[in-house]
């Protein structure tokens, strides 16, 4: 999906990036320019480079070949600081020694704004109040967070990643650990938001139903981009996956629904 | 203060109780000085003790005999200045290592410097190495910076986590214990084996003015260092990718903390020995005072772990009068319920 519809560097854009790992490719070449506003999927098999992509797209690693950029600048000539103000990451699972509340872990997300010293900014306490409000959890922020359940950690790191007001919301498989209700209720959260999201996703129907436009890698290479409809046939699913299964158009608005049905050898 | 009120049960107290808990800190500090020094065997009247001090800062006159003055002056006071010192260093230390490493279980010693600094100390006293030139503290200073540079090059070459970070540090350790112990088992005699003992057992026994000067050099210049950094420790909370995406430069932040820490602890070590368990335990009972944010934590783990030493000094130098007891098994004897006890009491939280 090489720039559809999105202005020639704008945003946050990954230009044929590769990443080499003990000699040999874990990404071969893979171009993302997510449109603004737009939920993307990363999809594929384990090991096939969703993690890393997300991880480049970060600046957390530099590509060997290509680059990475945000607003035409490549990321890694940003300042650190800049680049968190502008682009927020929730990991798969993230977990802490430190006695932290939810309001704790949210403040986390005003670092990247404050310089040492100085106290929270009324900017800072209204971010947070914002970040609070818009994942439910104002009532909760005095919780500890080692008494949340997966799916709250979850949501309290999204209201960390909006405290940061990033434009780029990058997330590597973020409903692994939660059960079906927390999955949905994850994703309705964030395809709400107003940024542009990336997102790894192992479940497909999952991918079907939230996003706007999906990216399936296969080996470190993109093997498919487009509309989930467009993307998500039984062929790329058996190619990619080695899996039989039976595409319909059961999802919310004629999105395609996946049921497995076996394997292939 | 404008974060408002925090809805929901349990929520901390913020920054009013901090400047409150930093005053009461301070002022338990001051008090524990004063008191401390009035505290020995030499029997000398609690008004003469402060008037000496009084004296010797250019307020009033004393009419004690000069070896009376001198016991005041020249033994108790850099004494419990320098264990004042010691326990508000390591504290710091060992607060900031738990962060930066994620590990509950860092203290200064970790990086493996106390046992370096055991080993340059013991080859000076033991081996004669130097010829006489270097002091005892300077080969200590010298044996903690050589195994610290040791543990930075072997966790960059095993990876550079910070999980690698302990383990080299736990490596270098056990290297320098054996060299240590190998030394002192083939070459010393009885009594230069019972003088290295006390000393590898942390003592503050020999402490003079100049000690103090350079451990407080030490920790003005570790404090300047880490403070600003505090927010920066809090951004470590989730981990080091997690740090990076917060926009910490999480390479050089790690490089900047470990020399620093590494540099104090050399430098406490080599003028009072491996004390123990303060760095370890300290930080966890400041933590349970304040939370967990390193703006407040760290000036307070500094004064609760200075009012510490003070006292556990204190005791260690009476309680078996006229002998005396290494400081190090003192903290160790107090801190380790102590530190049961804080764990029990995260244990509940979780």
């Amino acid at each position: 999906m090489s720039g559809t519809g999105a202005r020639l560097g704008a945003g946050l854009r990954a230009d044929r990036v590769s990443r080499r790992a003990d000699g040999h490719l874990i990404l071969d070449g893979v171009t993302l320019a997510p449109e603004t506003g737009s939920t993307v999927g990363v999809l594929g098999p384990n090991g096939s480079g969703k993690s890393t992509l997300l991880r480049l797209l970060a600046g957390l690693l530099a590509p060997a070949c290509g680059v990475v950029t945000l607003d035409g600048a490549p990321l890694g000539d940003l300042p650190r600081r800049t680049v968190a103000r502008r682009l927020a990451v929730v990991e798969q699972q993230s977990d802490t020694q430190v006695e932290l509340t939810v309001e704790d872990v949210v403040r986390l997300g005003r670092v990247p704004h404050r310089r040492a010293w100085t106290p929270a900014s009324a900017d800072d306490e209204r971010a947070v109040r914002a970040a609070l409000e818009r994942t439910g959890l104002e009532g909760r922020s005095g919780r500890l967070w080692h008494t949340l359940s997966g799916g709250e950690r979850q949501r309290v790191q999204i209201a960390r990643a909006l405290a940061q007001e990033p434009r780029e919301l990058l997330l590597d498989e973020p409903t692994n650990h939660l059960d079906v209700h927390h999955q949905l209720d994850l994703l309705t959260l964030v395809t709400g938001l107003p940024v542009t999201t990336v997102v790894a996703l192992h479940d497909l129907n999952l991918a079907a139903m939230y996003c706007d436009r999906v990216v399936v890698l296969c080996a470190g290479r993109v093997v498919a981009g487009g509309t989930p409809g467009d993307v998500l046939t039984a062929e790329l699913i058996a190619e990619v996956y080695r899996v039989r299964a039976a595409v319909s158009r059961e999802g919310p608005e004629g999105r395609p629904h996946v049921r497995f049905l076996g394997t292939l050898v | 203060m404008t974060t408002g009120s925090v809805p929901g049960a349990g929520a901390r107290p913020r920054r009013g109780t901090g400047l409150a808990l930093g005053a009461a800190g301070a002022i338990a500090l001051a008090a524990s000085l004063a008191v401390a020094i009035t505290i020995g065997p030499a029997d000398i009247r609690v008004a003469d003790v402060w008037s000496v001090v009084a004296a010797r800062l250019g307020l009033g006159s004393s009419e004690l005999t000069p070896i009376r003055d001198g016991i005041v002056w020249q033994l108790r006071l850099p004494r419990t200045l320098l264990a004042a010192v010691c326990g508000a260093g390591l504290a710091v230390c060992g607060a900031v290592m738990q962060s930066l490493l994620r590990n509950p279980l860092a203290d200064p010693f970790v990086l493996g410097v106390s046992s370096g600094a055991s080993t340059g100390a013991v080859l000076v006293v033991v081996l004669g190495a130097g010829g006489g030139a270097i002091s005892v503290s300077a080969g200590a200073f010298l044996g903690a910076l050589l195994s610290f540079a040791l543990v930075l090059l072997l966790s960059h070459t095993l990876g550079g986590t910070t999980d690698r970070v302990v383990l080299a540090g736990v490596a270098a350790m056990q290297l320098f214990s054996a060299l240590t112990s190998f030394v002192v088992m083939t070459s010393a005699d009885a009594e230069t084996t019972r003088g290295v003992l006390f000393w590898l057992l942390g003592s503050l026994g020999g402490a003079g003015w100049t000690d103090v000067w350079l451990c407080l050099a030490a920790l003005a210049v570790a404090l300047a260092v880490c403070l600003p950094y505090a927010r920066t420790l809090d951004a470590f909370a989730f981990g080091q990718d997690a740090a990076a995406a917060l926009g910490v430069s999480v390479a050089r932040t790690r490089l900047v903390l470990l020399c620093v820490t590494a540099l104090l602890t050399a430098a406490l070590v080599s003028s009072a020995g491996a004390i123990g368990f303060v760095g370890l335990v300290l930080p966890h009972a400041a933590r349970a005072l304040t939370g967990p944010g390193h703006a407040r934590l760290l000036p307070v783990t500094a004064l609760a772990g200075a009012v510490f030493l003070v006292w556990v000094d204190t005791l260690a130098r009476t309680v078996l009068e006229p002998q005396e007891v290494p400081v190090g098994v003192v903290t160790s004897l107090i801190g380790v319920p102590a530190f049961v006890a804080v764990l029990y009491r995260t244990r509940r939280a979780r």
